[in-house]
Order: structure tokens, then sequence, then C-alpha cells
């Protein structure tokens, strides 16, 4: 490890590189050969259910769970080292702040852990409070704000010390859709100044709008990593999905017989061309349904998660 | 409705085990402790230590000792603890030192010639007076010597009050006759014979017959120009219980940071788990030590207790004391798994040790095993350091041992504490 921190290669300075993580929870295996790598200024994406692996994920990156094998590295240093921390802000998905503080406070006191002082930390505080459009309420307690205000100072917290790398959990979730709005503006300010961000959210739309590259991560595994494009031609190459409700007794039976799956009330196809969807209208009429309605589109990422894992995103 | 919304509040408490242990647990424990401390004696009251200093070595004076050690509620002190192997027996000078020291709530001195008029019969100033050296904060003490000394007078001492009133009789009443003073003698000689066949064991003993008194004098070495004695020991005992209370909710706040993620945050930066406790430890003591001394300071003001001529005893205590309460409380908090659980088990743990630790009531009033118990406690230290401080004007390296056992504490608890923190550290 020492080795690859000073080398100087380009690749041991990334921002993060992990390579065949593994960790073990008694007999769950949480993460299962886990290896990615996230350049400067880029916006990578966590996807996957709950219990798929991503908390853990983003705590081995913080340094807060030690992978049973495998190495992390944040910066060309070790995570968990005090340098890796140095390169590192943590955006917890609670809002951990303390209450009873101002937001201006708050800011001094995470500056202060990260061993910021003087007018740095001031300098510091001043910019972050811009960041988050919070300047006109510095000398506010947090118990006082809103919902947004408060995860916006949340944000704040952990770029104090303007890390290299930062880790976001679910960073609007509760948020109203303005709210939201301001916070994808300023994530896309911190990766315009070159600041890399490892992202999970529980919204496909985020992950589309925010992130360059997606992992989709299930039972600790990466099962899929790329461009958003890329994910929907690996998964469904140029194929299309059709969309369509049926009315009649056996219309499970008739979405299984034809490689589909429901989705609520809607049966999902994937379609090579137009033919296919000729024989597909012919099928159900052959097995006696009734179409209610069909459509045709391009598949998109929480297509491909549907694919991958059975599950939607929020389940 | 109504048994819908009893229903409701008994499931909810049933599955709050914090606040079950407060209901049912916290009430019966304590029921027991002061069921131990005041109802389980054998005794009607606690074994009292007294020093004794024989500087007449009479007989009279033997026998008077031989009855105090007689006593099953007197613990007789003849020779200093610490050197029973070679031992040297109380002089009144060391007996003082001794009752200063804390050793003994009193000290009884024979002085040299009692044994020729041991006896007080009418108003005679004949004789010494046996001296009675006492620490003014335990009131008991020496009234419950005085009462037992008039009782053995009365027990051991018959002839020679017998002897002593017949004398009294002669010389006031205007004198006996020839006939009367010999049978008078025949009386003390069956009086003699019949003492010494109960000291043999071949007679019982018959306080009925008895009667007499034992002048004493009686004077305070301890606390005699001080304003009550209770006052500055209640003011370290509350202020100990509370500080107790103080610091495991101070430290609390480790798990309100670990539930809301903060600690997460705080260990991602450049802070690590122990500069982290010690951070807590140093804020929990510095909360303490200002409580203890608005304590003070309040107890000086109001009730003059003198905390000025005190300062370097009262800086050391606190700062002890306050060291120790801090580690406490963050052991407790990285013992616990929720708040509610760390409410529950500190408010059991510190009223348990309050009670038997001596922040309730003195533990010179409890029975001797739950003083020894008592020692298991921060309290029963601090509060002996600062008595030693503010009662007994101890000079500082006396307060070595209380202060040593807090350091001692406050050191294997945050040790303590770092270990059951390791659980919020790496996964």
């Amino acid at each position: 490890m020492a080795a690859a921190a000073t080398d100087g290669g380009i690749s041991s300075q990334l921002p993060l590189r992990m390579e065949c993580i593994s960790k073990c929870f008694g007999k769950l295996k949480a993460l299962d050969d886990i290896s990615l790598e996230v350049s400067a200024g880029e916006c990578f994406g966590l996807l996957g259910p709950n219990g798929a692996g991503k908390s853990t994920l983003m705590r081995v990156i913080a340094g807060r769970v030690r992978p049973g094998s495998g190495s992390a590295m944040i910066a060309g240093d070790s995570a968990g080292s005090s340098r890796a921390r140095r390169s590192l802000g943590w955006i917890p998905q609670e809002l951990a702040l303390y209450g009873a503080l101002t937001c201006r406070e708050n800011l001094l006191a995470f500056g202060r852990y990260q061993g910021l002082r003087g007018s740095p930390l001031q300098q510091a505080a001043d910019w972050c409070l811009e960041w988050a459009g919070l300047t006109d309420r510095g000398t506010d307690r947090v118990r006082n704000l809103s919902g947004g205000m408060k995860r916006r100072l949340n944000m704040a917290a952990g770029l104090i010390h303007r890390p290299r790398l930062v880790l976001m959990d679910e960073p609007t979730t509760g948020v109203d859709p303005q709210s939201r709005n301001r916070i994808f503006e300023m994530i896309e300010q911190l990766r315009r100044d070159g600041t890399s961000v490892v992202y999970t959210t529980h919204y496909m739309e985020e992950a589309e709008r925010l992130c360059d590259r997606i992992a989709i991560v299930d039972h600790g595994r990466i099962i899929a990593l790329g461009t958003k494009d890329e994910l929907v031609a690996q998964v469904f190459e140029a194929r299309s999905e059709v969309v369509a409700r049926f009315a009649g007794p056996a219309a499970a039976e008739f979405v299984a017989a034809h490689a589909g799956r429901m989705a609520g009330d809607a049966a999902q196809f994937t379609v090579a061309g137009p033919s296919d969807v000729s024989a597909l209208l012919e099928a159900v009429s052959a097995a006696g349904l009734t179409l209610i309605d069909l459509s045709v589109h391009r598949p998109n990422l929480e297509s491909v998660f549907l694919h991958l894992t059975g599950r939607g995103l929020r389940d | 409705m109504i048994f819908s919304i009893v229903r409701t509040g008994w499931m909810a408490l049933r599955r709050d085990r914090g606040a079950l242990a407060l209901s049912f647990v916290l009430p019966i424990a304590f029921f027991s402790i002061f069921a131990v401390i005041f109802g389980g004696q054998k005794q009607s009251t606690p074994k009292i230590s007294v020093i004794v200093a024989d500087e007449d070595h009479s007989s009279v004076s033997a026998r008077l000792l031989k009855g105090l050690q007689a006593e099953s509620s007197l613990n007789v002190l003849l020779t200093p603890l610490a050197k029973k192997n070679q031992p040297v027996p109380y002089t009144a000078a060391t007996a003082e030192a001794a009752v200063r020291e804390g050793v003994a709530p009193v000290a009884l001195v024979v002085p040299k010639g009692f044994g020729e008029h041991p006896i007080n019969i009418g108003d005679t100033s004949e004789g010494q007076q046996l001296r009675l050296l006492k620490d003014s904060s335990d009131p008991v003490a020496p009234q419950m010597l005085n009462g037992l000394l008039q009782k053995v007078a009365m027990t051991s001492l018959t002839d020679l009050m017998a002897e002593q009133g017949m004398k009294y009789w002669d010389s006031e009443a205007g004198g006996f006759t020839a006939q009367q003073k010999e049978r008078m003698e025949a009386g003390l000689r069956d009086l003699r014979d019949y003492r010494a066949r109960q000291e043999r064991g071949e007679a019982k003993t018959s306080a009925e017959n008895d009667a007499g008194l034992i002048r004493v004098q009686a004077r305070d070495v301890v606390g005699a120009n001080k304003q009550s004695p209770l006052i500055s020991f209640y003011a370290a005992a509350i202020g100990v219980m509370f500080l107790l209370f103080t610091s495991s909710g101070a430290a609390g706040s480790l798990l309100d940071e670990a539930e809301n993620g903060t600690l997460d945050r705080v260990l991602s930066s450049q802070v690590d788990m122990t500069t982290l406790l010690l951070g807590k430890l140093t804020y929990s003591t510095l909360l303490a030590f200002s409580q203890l001394t608005l304590m003070f300071v309040w107890a000086w003001s109001v009730f003059h207790v003198d905390l000025w001529s005190h300062i370097p005893g009262f800086l050391v205590m606190g700062l002890s004391t306050a060291l120790a309460v801090g580690a406490f409380g963050l052991m407790m908090a990285s013992f616990c798994r929720t708040r509610a659980q760390l409410g529950a088990v500190s408010t059991l743990l510190i009223l348990l040790m309050s009670s038997i630790g001596g922040s309730m009531f003195p533990r010179y009033l409890m029975p001797e095993a739950v003083q020894k118990a008592g020692l298991l406690t921060l309290n029963a230290w601090a509060i002996d350091g600062f008595t030693k401080v503010f009662w007994r004007d101890e000079p500082l390296v006396h307060l070595a041992p209380q202060v040593g056992v807090l350091l001692a504490a406050a050191l294997i608890l945050f040790l303590l504490a770092r270990r059951l923190a390791r659980r919020w550290e790496f996964a």
C-alpha cells in the first residue's frame, strides 16, 4: 500500500481506487470482490436494493469498516489513515449536526475536528454557508431550520475542509422538490471545482441526472458498471421495452410464458424490433386476452435495474 | 376504551426495559438497601470505635477497661492499628491525634490518679476526671460512650461505689457507729467476693445491685470552632451524587451522536476515538468541577463553610472527584446501548452508590459490613477526602489515599470506556 501511495503513478493518485474488497459479517458476505475507481470531478452513483451492500461499501471508503481482504485507497492513501481522512468528506444519511449550535458554530466545530484553525477556518465556514445558500442563516440554531436547510448544512459540514472525494449517502432523503433542485446545483458546482462524489440514492432520476457512471450493487457484488447508456446497452443491446396491460383470466401465465414480468398491473417485455411487437399482439389475441393499452420505448436506468435485480430501487 | 388505553400503556412499558426497571427494580433495590442498613442489624446500634489511653495503670482503670472491652457495642482500640506487631499503647497525645485523623470519633483518656477516687458521689473535687476527646461531626459516639461508662461503673466498680458512698455518708451524716462500720465492712467484703466470683464466672451479673457515677470531662478536638459539622459533609455528599448524575448525562451525548450519525462524521475527521473520549472526559471533568465549586461557594456564602482557607485541599479533592465521576459517566455511556438504557442503569447505580457511599446519610451510622461495602463507591472516597479537608484540617499529604483511589478509579473507568467504545470504531 505504501508503494501504491508513493509510486507517483497517475492511477495511485485517483480520488478513489478499490481493489478486490470483500467483507463478511459472520456468515453474511456483505461485500464480494468489489473493485472500482473514481476519477477527479466524477460523480459515481451506487445503486442497489436495500441490504445490497451500498452502506458497507461507503463505510469501507470512509475507513469505518475494515475490509476482510482487498485495498481501498483515497487519493493514494489507505482508507482510514489520517491523510485519507483529510482527503475525504462524509455526508451521512442522518442529519449529523449539533442541534443546539448555530449553522456557523456547527461548521466551525467540524472544521476544527478536521484540523482547521484561524482565518482558514473562518473562510471555509463562509464558503460553506455560501455554497449551501445559508449565509443569512449563519447565526440561526440548527434545530430552528427547515428540513431542506438542515440537509444543505449537513452537506456543507462534510465539505468544510474541501476534500477531494465526498461520500453522499442519500443526501436528498425527505427533501421537497425545490430543495432537491438546490442540492443538485450544489453538487454540480462541486464537480465543476474538481471534487469527486460517490453518491447513493433511492431516486433513479437523481442518478440519471447527476452520475457520470453508475454501479449497480446486489448481494455485495457489482453486477453492472458504466454510464447510463452503457448499462442500457449492456442489458438490452438494441432492444426496446414493451409495456402492456391486459384483461383476462390467464394474464400472469401468458406474461411468464413470453419472458415478460409483471410490474404493478402492467406487463413488461423486451423486443428486438417491430416484428416482435406484431408477434406479441397476435399471441395476446390467440390467448383470448383483451389488450387495454400498449407502449414501446427505449429502456431506461430503471428498466436496467429491474432487469438485473428483479426488484424496484425502493423495495 | 379505557381498557384499550391501559393495555397500550402496559405494552409500551413492558417493551421499555429502562422504564420497567425504574418502575419495579429500583424501589425494591432501595427498600432492600435501607432494610439492610437500618433493619438487618443484629445489635440495636452500630459498633462504635473508641480509643482508650490508660495513663493511670491502676487496678481500677484496668477493671474499667475490661468492662468497656466487654461491651458488644464498642470496639475498643488500645494501640494504633498500624502498630499491632509492636503494640505501643495510646497516650493522651496520640489518642487526640488519632481522633483528629478520624481513626475513631471519640477517645477516652484515663488520667493518672483516677484510680484513687474513681467514683464521684456528692460534691467532691477529689481525684481525676476521665477525659473524652471527641470529633463533633459525630454527635452519637461520645454520648453513647458516656452512657456506657456509667453502665460499666455500675457493673464493674460496684464495690468502689459502695465504699465511696459510705465514706460520703460517714462524713456528711455525722459518722457511723462502730457496729454499723463493722457491718458495712462485712458487706463490702461480700461484695468484693461476689465480684471476684463474677470474674471467675461463678456468679451472674446483677446490674440492679449496682449504682454510681463517673465524672467525665468532654472536649471537642475536631471541629471545636466550626459551624454545624454536617454542612461541609453534605456539600460534598450531595455534590458528589449530583456530579455522578451530571456526568452520566453529559457522557450520554456520545449515544446521541452515535444515534444521529455525528459520531461517524467526527470519527471520519482527524479525531480518533481515544481523542474523542479524552475530550469528552475533559469536558465532563470541568463541568463537574464547576458544579462542585458553585456548591462550595454557596455553602460558604450562605452556611459559612470556611472555603477560602481550604483552597488547596478543595482543588485537589475537587479535581480528583470530578475526574473520577467524569470517567464513570463515560464508562456508563460506552456500556449502554441507548439513552433510555443509560438513564435507567445509571440512575439505579448512582442511587445505590450514593446510599451506601454516604451521600444520603453518614457512613458511620451504618453497620460495619455496609461501611466496608461503601468503600467500593466513589462517593465514600470523595466524601472522606472532603471531610479531611474541611473538617479535620488535615494537610494535603493526608489526602493521598483518597486521591490515589479516585485517580486509579478514573484511569480504570476510562480504560474500560475506551475498550467498550471499540464497538463504534470499526466493524
